[in-house]
């Protein structure tokens, strides 16, 4: 029996992740901005589990606000899981300071806030599981996604880094990279098929991450694949590609 | 835009594709004017859910609410059936009533008014709806029930998604002591014998019928019935199965990765699969118990098996003929069938019970459903079939259709004109709802 808190619990991973845990049995803590988006997550997760699901309201931007909303809460989780996360159009992001610093804070500098505090806590007691999930993206810049890529590929140091801290405390810090998932965001697009996982798929692989204590997981294997060809193109050819 | 089809990959389109999880982002789809259709999991066969706009419900998923005591769900539309196993099979409930995979969506379920191997008993899955929400073309929202704006609800049930977007839906889930049938296989030699197996076996819940469609002469029709009940606690025999009779085990997902090539299935090797599957089965009865997911869904346990028909697509040609013409019809069709040596392996013989509805299919006589892969002497078979279908008194399913024409449709669909007269009145203003089938069979301009 696990309590997990999931950070960003209206997404459709998050969707997904919760619907999972709940299967299992464990507890989750649902945290978002969108309240009413929420409630109808928290409802259904009622009636799958006959379980009381706690919700509360978290905003990855307002940093200030992250102790006390971990302070808050009516009880300390023993999974962390953060899948919120923002990708604005590249064009915009180039262009408005505003998205640019959205970009940057959701995707980077507010999950640094809020996991550091968690780590924290979880580094005194000498247990828990902390998962970022980063992108495909954050492998290597590339022209069409670049400013998102480089806030995840900070972020995927920063787990790093907390995953070498962590260690001999016993606390487990997990990178997952979905690689394209099928989900609003992309519903409209034609993706190719093989390397697209449902939500689903990348729950489950959330999950048994989890459970084996993994340091990186790739949901669709080909990824981890793809992802080594492509980050050991040289700069000089890559720098030529319309990626 | 983006390329989808259904389950036959046949015919694929690209298509402007949007989705919804909520009742405001539907709104603002439907705020937009033109023609559109709900796309669910995408498990007909046709092109009953293509269009040039395309309106995904995968995605419009949550449970609703659960009564323990009665069995009655709650639901959106965008629910698969699968997942409503997976929440109350362990809590020992089970469908209503369920087609032969469960990765469907309860829209969809309404839409096609699906109907499973209890049909004869128990109906089809429209009829135990108690209640649902429907989105108009207007945006608004109507409840309607068999009490409640009934007629709405009757173009509804098996009107494949031409009167609205089904928002959410109650029904009665059924009480199971544990997750096993009871099964009994029994191997039929021809046709004559199955259909007398039928007959015996009307007070079996569930009862369904493989059929060797390549097999010819003497031997046409051959088949094996399976028929079943729910297990009880006390008809588990198995120690695995006792210790845990709510959760059967697992088995691991096989998967077709790639589209077959076309020569891959030809006469010589499905009449070989068919022959080794008929005779796998020894003659006589055979009891065996088999867990839900063995018995109602045996193809879900192979992801995307329709790649085995490769990227020319396959469509399954169902119909069913009224009882009375069940004997001479079904030996005559059958016959122009394996003569024309285009069937496949996956061919299914039912007998349905009565069925008062509107617009669905089902009727009480035999329904027999064949796959063939795509091909211009199928088309040509197909024609031929229709007409013998209809002069039979029977008709075809359109969760199954991709090519019937209007004047088959409205030949053996009774309420035909009407249908088509209430959801063109339904369909007034900027947004209407239309599929490529919907088009094809006359209903929609």
């Amino acid at each position: 029996m696990k309590t997990v808190l999931i950070l960003g619990a209206t997404s459709d991973m998050a969707q997904a992740l919760a619907r999972v845990c709940v299967a299992k049995g464990w507890t989750v803590q649902l945290a978002a901005r969108n309240q009413e988006q929420l409630a109808a997550l928290a409802g259904d997760l009622r009636v799958r589990s006959g379980q009381e699901v706690v919700q509360v309201p978290f905003d990855a931007e307002n940093m200030r606000m992250h102790a006390a909303f971990y302070a808050g809460l009516p009880e300390k989780p023993d999974v962390v899981v953060a899948l919120f996360g923002y990708m604005g159009d590249q064009l915009a992001v180039r262009n408005d300071p505003e998205e640019l610093q959205r970009t940057l804070t959701v995707n980077y500098a507010g999950a640094v806030s809020i996991l550091g505090i968690i780590a924290n806590d979880f580094e005194e007691r000498g247990s828990g599981t902390i998962v970022g999930v980063g992108s495909v993206a954050g492998d290597r810049g590339r022209q069409s996604n670049y400013i998102y890529g480089s806030a995840k590929a900070g972020f995927s140091t920063f787990l790093s880094g907390l995953r070498n801290r962590l260690y001999p405390s016993g606390v487990h810090v997990m990178t997952v990279k979905p690689g394209f998932c099928r989900t609003k965001m992309t519903e409209s697009m034609d993706l190719p098929g093989a390397l697209t996982a449902e939500p689903e798929q990348v729950a489950q692989a959330i999950v048994r991450g989890i459970e084996k204590r993994r340091d990186v997981v790739y949901t669709l294997w080909m990824w981890r694949w793809v992802m080594l060809i492509i980050r050991h193109i040289p700069e000089f050819i890559f720098k030529r590609m319309k990626l | 835009m983006r390329k989808i089809s259904d389950w036959g990959n046949y015919p694929v389109v690209e298509a402007e594709v949007g989705g919804f999880d909520s009742v405001a982002r539907l709104q603002e789809h439907l705020s937009e004017p033109g023609e559109l259709i709900a796309y669910g999991n995408g498990r007909s066969y046709g092109d009953a859910s293509l269009q040039e706009r395309v309106l995904l419900t995968r995605r419009f998923n949550k449970f609703l609410s659960f009564d323990e005591s009665t069995g009655t769900l709650c639901c959106q539309s965008g629910v698969l059936l699968s997942e409503i196993l997976e929440v109350f099979v362990p809590r020992g409930w089970f469908l209503p009533v369920t087609p032969g995979t469960k990765l469907i969506t309860v829209g969809g379920a309404i839409a096609a008014d699906v109907h499973g191997k209890n049909h004869h008993l128990e109906g089809s899955f429209g009829q135990h709806i108690l209640a649902m929400e429907v989105m108009r073309n207007d945006g608004s929202v109507i409840r309607c029930s068999p009490q409640e704006n009934s007629e709405f609800m009757q173009l509804t049930v098996g009107g494949m998604g031409l009167s609205g977007v089904i928002l959410n839906a109650t029904f009665r889930l059924k009480r199971v002591e544990t997750a096993y049938i009871r099964e009994e296989t029994v191997r039929a030699r021809n046709l004559e014998e199955i259909m007398e197996c039928f007959e015996a076996s009307a007070s079996w819940t569930y009862s369904v019928a493989w059929i060797d469609c390549l097999a010819r002469g003497d031997d046409m029709g051959r088949s094996i019935m399976m028929r079943g009940e729910h297990a009880t606690l006390d008809g588990l025999v198995s120690p695995a199965h006792k210790a845990a009779p709510l959760e059967p085990r697992r088995k691991p997902m096989l998967s077709v990765p790639v589209n077959f090539p076309d020569f891959a299935l030809n006469r010589w090797t499905m009449q070989a699969f068919n022959f080794a599957y008929y005779h796998k089965c020894r003659p006589g009865l055979h009891r065996n118990v088999v867990d839900y997911n063995a018995f109602f869904y045996p193809l879900d346990a192979i992801a995307d098996w329709n790649r085995i028909y490769g990227k020319r697509g396959f469509t399954q040609y169902q119909f069913v003929i009224p009882r009375e013409a069940g004997r001479e019809g079904m030996q005559h069709i059958l016959k122009r069938i394996t003569d024309s040596g285009l069937g496949s392996f996956l061919a299914v013989l039912k007998l349905f019970g009565e069925q008062e509805s509107f617009i669905s299919f089902p009727m009480a006589g035999y329904t027999l459903a064949l796959d063939f892969p795509i091909s211009l002497a199928a088309m040509d078979l197909f024609n031929e079939l229709d007409a013998m279908v209809a002069d039979y008194g029977g008709r075809l399913y359109l969760a199954k259709d991709s090519r019937m024409n209007a004047a088959m449709f409205e030949k053996t669909y009774p309420n035909a004109a009407e249908f088509k007269e209430a959801i063109s009145l339904l369909n007034r203003g900027e947004v209407r709802f239309a599929s490529l089938q919907s088009k094809r069979i006359g209903v929609t301009a």
